[in-house]
């Protein structure tokens, strides 16, 4: 298990990290997920021991990481841009973590080159092993990075955007093939993402992070269904969100009350938050809100409208996702509903 | 109205270059100047080793001064070459991989061999070990010689050297960034076999290249070696110093003929450089 600490680390006056706790179990699957900046590659440079926190402690099974350096924490780690060595063929690259150990633990020659070519065929890039880093493509690079860190059998693989540099195609194909590693060689394993459809899609656990804080942990599913705070709602997965004034659990949009109840939130100016396919159309007078439809957008099982509300002074427009058992047009007068939403105090 | 046809091939061409007449005009400007300026008077220090027979210019180089002071140009540049290359690879590491405070501060101080006349950079090791200078009196009364003798000279063209090394290297190892050092401590690795490993087979073609330039102007060097070396002769006359001397006492077949070596160093170096130039082009293809 790995366990963080209480970690604090600071450049200059910036705190990269505000008093971060995590553990990870044994043979998890783990999604650091937040915005640039959110101190999710630090943290993961702390656990490799590329960085060094200003506080707080690092342990690998109940033993303090922070006692040894980077070289001696049997960690793999993926960087985003790879890191391959360029002056080295795919076989040295993979053979160099073998090649480093030390003399009184270090394979043979035979051993070492049958360990880099079984590293290879579970990456399936055997074919490859002569070439240098430069005739690689970028998925194929990125492989290459993984076998290499996988080389020094690490107890935990750490990957830095792993899909970061590479176009969209490849990127779905390869998130498929890490779920896939994940479980045949079933290494713990931390990546870190901006992506929340890559998050959401790989990993067993999520860990979303802002400004130095992990601000929810949980299932995919679960932050999804249940974001935690107004910042994970809006980073994971789209929402309509609408400034509302909440009013002893009544909830007031520009002034005109909405009936829908906002148990359990302070009085004040609040926000609702409204997945797109929550927004239930239902007949005239029903519903939350009313509101024309503005413009409509038909896409494989749904449609995508564009709805201006009229919500006291001015209107608001939304964008809604519906299915397409009744066709909506331009000008249609509807009635909203949400059926599920969240409503966060405070304006941000 | 119909517009004049053009192909589209003959556009674009037309777009890309100038007219033929230009291209002319500039190409011959080009090589005027250059044929004045850089092959005339390398013909004419051939023309003039050799004015006097083949015999006359073997003659010439082995004269036992024209010897000693070959000899001791090759030693001074060994000398300053191998230092130059440990001091230069080092600063060129810590700088371009570390961040610490005087950063600043050490590249100035690397570049201002550059900056300052050759002729300064010798005075400074005269007022610092010549006889009414810092250390000379302590070094009188210990009787180690340093101006006037080999000593200075190796000091005068480590001097003017220096930044060579390490100004070549600095943006190489820049440009690599420290992820591969790195990718190489994460799988365990330790500092050295990092360096021997990782770093410097990625700055291997850098290294060599700013070795040949350090060693062209290390054996070229005039000015600096000039005021510490006493022109004693067949002691401490380097090869430009003995070019000067001869060239003044007008044996000039002797003067050329020396010349002519240096010059033929210039053409190996630039060949080389050539070659060289590419491998690094090749080395900094970057990884991804």
């Amino acid at each position: 298990m790995i366990e963080v600490k209480n970690i604090v680390k600071k450049f200059g006056a910036f705190a990269a990290l505000d008093h971060v706790d995590l553990k990870v179990a044994n043979g998890e699957l783990l999604a650091l997920l937040g915005p640039s900046g959110s101190g999710k590659t630090t943290l993961l440079r702390i656990i490799a021991g590329l960085d060094w926190p200003d506080a707080g402690e690092v342990s690998f099974d109940g033993e303090n990481a922070l006692a040894h350096g980077a070289s001696e924490r049997h960690v793999g780690f993926v960087f985003q841009h790879y890191a391959l060595f360029r002056h080295m063929t795919v076989f040295e690259n993979v053979a160099f973590g073998l090649r480093v150990q030390p003399r009184a633990i270090r394979k043979d020659e035979a051993a070492i080159r049958a360990r880099v070519k079984e590293l290879l065929d579970l990456v399936q890039l055997d074919w490859l092993s002569s070439r240098y880093p430069s005739q690689l493509s970028g998925g194929q690079r990125q492989r290459i990075a993984l076998a290499r860190a996988l080389a020094i059998e690490p107890r935990i693989l750490l990957l830095d955007e792993p899909f970061g540099a590479l176009d969209a195609k490849v990127r779905k194909e390869l998130r498929q093939w890490l779920r896939s590693l994940h479980h045949e060689i079933n290494v713990t394993s931390i990546f870190v993402t901006h992506d929340q459809e890559e998050a959401l899609e790989v990993a067993n656990r999520v860990v979303v992070m802002d400004k130095g804080r992990i601000v929810q942990i949980g299932t995919p599913g679960d932050v999804y269904d249940n974001p935690a705070t107004a910042f994970v709602h809006s980073f994971i997965g789209e929402s309509i969100v609408l400034p509302v004034e909440v009013r002893d659990g009544c909830v007031e949009l520009g002034g005109k009350p909405l009936n829908i109840s906002a148990d359990g939130v302070s009085s004040g100016a609040s926000k609702l938050f409204v997945r797109r396919h929550d927004m239930a159309i239902g007949p005239a007078g029903s519903g939350a809100f009313e509101g024309a439809v503005r413009h409509v957008r038909t896409f494989g099982p749904i449609q995508r409208a564009e709805v201006a509300l009229s919500a006291g002074e001015g209107t608001t427009v939304i964008e809604i996702d519906a299915p397409r058992d009744r066709e909506l047009q331009p000008g249609d007068i509807v009635s909203l509903h949400p059926r599920r939403y969240r409503i966060f105090a405070g304006q941000d | 109205m119909s517009q004049p046809k053009i192909s589209p091939s003959t556009a674009r061409e037309d777009l890309r270059t100038e007219p033929q007449v230009i291209r002319i005009v500039i190409i011959a400007i080009a090589v005027t100047f250059l044929t004045v300026f850089v092959v005339l008077p390398l013909v004419v220090v051939f023309a003039q080793a050799f004015s006097k027979g083949i015999g006359a210019y073997f003659a010439a180089l082995s004269d036992p001064e024209a010897l000693s002071a070959i000899r001791l140009t090759l030693m001074v540049a060994a000398i300053s070459v191998g230092l130059n290359l440990v001091f230069g690879v080092i600063a060129a590491w810590a700088i371009a991989k570390f961040d610490f405070r005087g950063k600043t501060l050490l590249i100035s101080l690397i570049d201002l061999p550059f900056s300052v006349s050759p002729v300064i950079s010798g005075l400074v090791f005269v007022l610092l070990f010549g006889a009414q200078g810092f250390l000379g009196p302590w070094l009188q009364a210990n009787d180690v010689h340093i101006l006037f003798a080999v000593p200075g000279i190796a000091l005068a063209t480590i001097f003017v050297t220096f930044p060579f090394v390490a100004r070549a290297l600095i943006p190489l190892m820049q440009e690599q960034g420290t992820q591969e050092e790195e990718a190489a401590i994460s799988l365990g690795a330790s500092g050295l076999q990092t360096f021997f490993r990782v770093t410097l087979p990625n700055i291997k073609w850098g290294v060599l290249y700013s070795v040949l330039l350090c060693n062209a102007r290390a054996m070229g060097e005039f000015g600096a070696v000039s005021v510490v070396s006493g022109h004693i002769r067949g002691e401490t006359n380097t090869m430009p110093l003995l070019v000067e001397i001869l060239y003044n006492e007008y044996q000039f077949v002797a003067a050329f003929a020396i010349a002519s070596l240096l010059a033929m160093l210039a053409l190996i170096t630039l060949v080389a450089k050539t070659i060289l130039e590419r491998h690094l082009d090749e080395g900094r293809l970057p990884g991804d």
